[in-house]
């Protein structure tokens, strides 16, 4: 098996991936970076079974993913000629490893899978990662951002109604107590709702 | 000073308490550092990033650095354990069915006795018991293989798999697995999801499990040596105040955070005080140390625990048991543990290694301040470990 995978010049490639979206990313970039099979498995449940129906030469998994754990079992108990190796056991592959660490992907390879045929997957990879997760802390932030928003509206509204001052100077009031505070404006605003909240 | 930060990766458990505690309560502050905490969501994430210094320190399962010394797993990075950051605080728990058949045959989940428990499992097992335990490089596994070894287990067919703890409890009610070995609070959360009955304490197999490790990179401990000195001070003082009764309710109250570990500090303050609810029946039983941050020279990295830790490892994977004892040594490192805590109020014992499972009693030893007391590390069968001599 692993002798095979060498001489060929197709790599299988499993993804484990539950969100359907960034998996098609995913696969999609993975085709471009060359002629391979890539396979998606989704739900945790007898996830073992369905990565050795493929048998795969790389097996590629979000850091965040909480499964990595079963695959490290997966990785021990395998027989020797088809065992699959973290990527990170090769000194060829120790920069790599770090930057697919820093990226938040791991990668679990074929033992006997040569580290140059590995690069342009893991490059490919990486960088896809990499904009996945971008894409998510930017969604992340922009929904915190529009909460905020909310609350410091609502406390605006709050502060102009029980002291009688418009907009500019409510949010004025809001942003010196932040200051004098040490805190965030929109802390103060969550602070000032909920305690109106229990006044009520 | 200068406030130097420090990324420190940790798995959300109730025992990263030391580390959580040494930055919440101010102790990390008081050496000059701050520690910049990272949840891992696996122990392979924490290892990586402790292997590749996306983090300077973790908190890491004890045979997790003696199995990469040994050659075992995929990273080979040199790590030394510079201290213990808890002993014991593991828990074993059965499935509902499992619990039926047990009281069906009168078992009265004692939460104490391991061989007694081991023989009504065994007498109740139906085909293949299959365990779920966290990482298989664990002391959850160790304890496990070590019970079923002694006992009528060792006649059953039996399965150990890695589960992700947070999914335990889900994999126990859904029947992936009949039972499990875990670290708090997760097994109080499969009872309190109904989903199974616990059946014994970690400690009832040992009784001073090392559990786990404040890990650093080998190189890293060598290049800068005054940040790990401040790291362990912070660290070590944080276990002492772990230790004193009255900090149980705060501690709950800041590990129960979403930033940490985002369950009722109600759950978190079972496994402090060694109060359980065991079943669905709201059974309760108390357990004395459940957990230890600091009493009995907690946090000593005994070069023994290393040692037991790496014949286990050899035993199971046909390798020797003195060149994985010779490899553990270079782990667990007293030398560290005695250049940085030394000249402070923490004692030093006078020996690096001791008979694992000798110690009966609380028992006073040779100390540098001449106050250490260990208290018992008996294993359930009563056997003694005699680590292997390098010289």
């Amino acid at each position: 098996m692993a002798m095979q995978s060498v001489m060929d010049s197709k790599l299988t490639i499993v993804v484990i991936e539950e969100d359907r979206d960034r998996a098609i990313a995913i696969v999609e970039a993975l085709k471009e970076s060359g002629n391979h099979d890539v396979h998606v498995v989704g739900p945790i449940a007898g996830l073992a079974r369905k990565i050795a129906a493929y048998s795969p030469d790389v097996v590629l998994i979000d850091i965040d993913n909480p499964t990595r754990d079963i695959l490290e079992e997966l990785t021990l108990a395998s027989g020797p000629l088809e065992r699959p190796v973290a990527m990170f056991v090769s000194g060829a592959a120790g920069g790599l490893a770090q930057a697919a660490v820093e990226a938040g992907v791991s990668a679990y390879v074929v033992d006997g899978l040569q580290p140059e045929r590995l690069k342009p997957v893991m490059d490919t990879a990486i960088a896809r990662f990499r904009m996945v997760r971008q894409m998510r802390t930017e969604l992340a932030e922009t929904r915190r951002a529009l909460e905020e928003r909310k609350v410091i509206d609502r406390a605006k509204g709050l502060l102009m109604k029980a002291k009688g001052i418009d907009e500019d100077a409510a949010y004025a009031l809001l942003r010196k107590t932040a200051m004098d505070q040490g805190r965030r404006v929109a802390e103060v605003a969550e602070a000032l709702v909920t305690a109106s909240g229990l006044l009520r | 000073m200068r406030t130097v930060s420090l990324p420190v990766a940790y798995m959300p458990l109730v025992d990263a308490a030391p580390l959580i505690i040494a930055q919440e309560m101010g102790f990390a502050e008081t050496e000059g550092i701050a520690l910049d905490l990272i949840a891992a969501p696996s122990w392979s994430s924490v290892r990586d990033m402790l292997a590749f210094g996306r983090v300077d320190a973790a908190h890491l399962l004890s045979p997790m650095p003696v199995a990469m010394a040994m050659g075992l797993g995929g990273v080979q990075t040199p790590i030394s354990a510079v201290s213990v950051l808890s002993v014991n605080g593991d828990i074993i728990g059965v499935s509902r069915a499992l619990e039926d058949r047990l009281r069906e045959i009168a078992f009265d989940f004692d939460f104490a006795d391991a061989a007694k428990a081991a023989d009504a499992l065994a007498k109740v097992a139906d085909g293949t018991l299959v365990f779920g335990v966290p990482f298989p490089f664990s002391m959850h596994v160790e304890l496990l293989r070590y019970w079923f070894e002694g006992t009528d287990l060792k006649d059953c067919r039996i399965e150990v798999r890695t589960v992700p703890p947070p999914l335990m409890a889900q994999a126990l009610a859904e029947g992936d697995i009949d039972a499990f070995c875990v670290g708090e609070p997760w097994g109080s959360v499969a009872v309190d999801r109904g989903a199974g009955a616990l059946l014994l304490p970690g400690k009832a197999i040992w009784a001073f499990a090392p559990e786990k490790v404040l890990a650093v990179r080998t190189e890293w401990a060598e290049t800068e040596p005054h940040l790990l000195r401040r790291l362990m001070r912070a660290v070590w003082k944080a276990g002492r105040w772990l230790s004193q009764e009255e900090s149980r309710t705060t501690t709950s109250e800041i590990l129960s955070r979403p930033a940490y570990l985002d369950v009722p500090s109600e759950l978190i303050d079972r496994a402090l005080s060694g109060r359980f609810t065991i079943s669905g029946q709201a059974e309760q039983r108390g357990v004395t140390d459940f957990v230890g941050f600091h009493r009995g020279a907690a946090t000593f990295p005994w070069r023994s625990q290393a040692k037991w830790i790496a014949h286990r490892l050899s035993l199971a994977n046909n390798l020797s048991s003195d060149t994985a004892q010779l490899a553990a040594e270079q782990v667990f490192r007293t030398d560290l543990y005695r250049r940085h805590l030394g000249g402070t109020e923490a004692d030093l014992p006078g020996a690096s290694e001791k008979l694992e499972g000798a110690i009966r009693h609380p028992t006073a030893v040779a100390s540098e301040k001449g106050r250490m007391s260990l208290l018992p590390d008996m294993f359930f069968d009563g056997s003694v470990f005699e680590p292997m001599q390098s010289d």
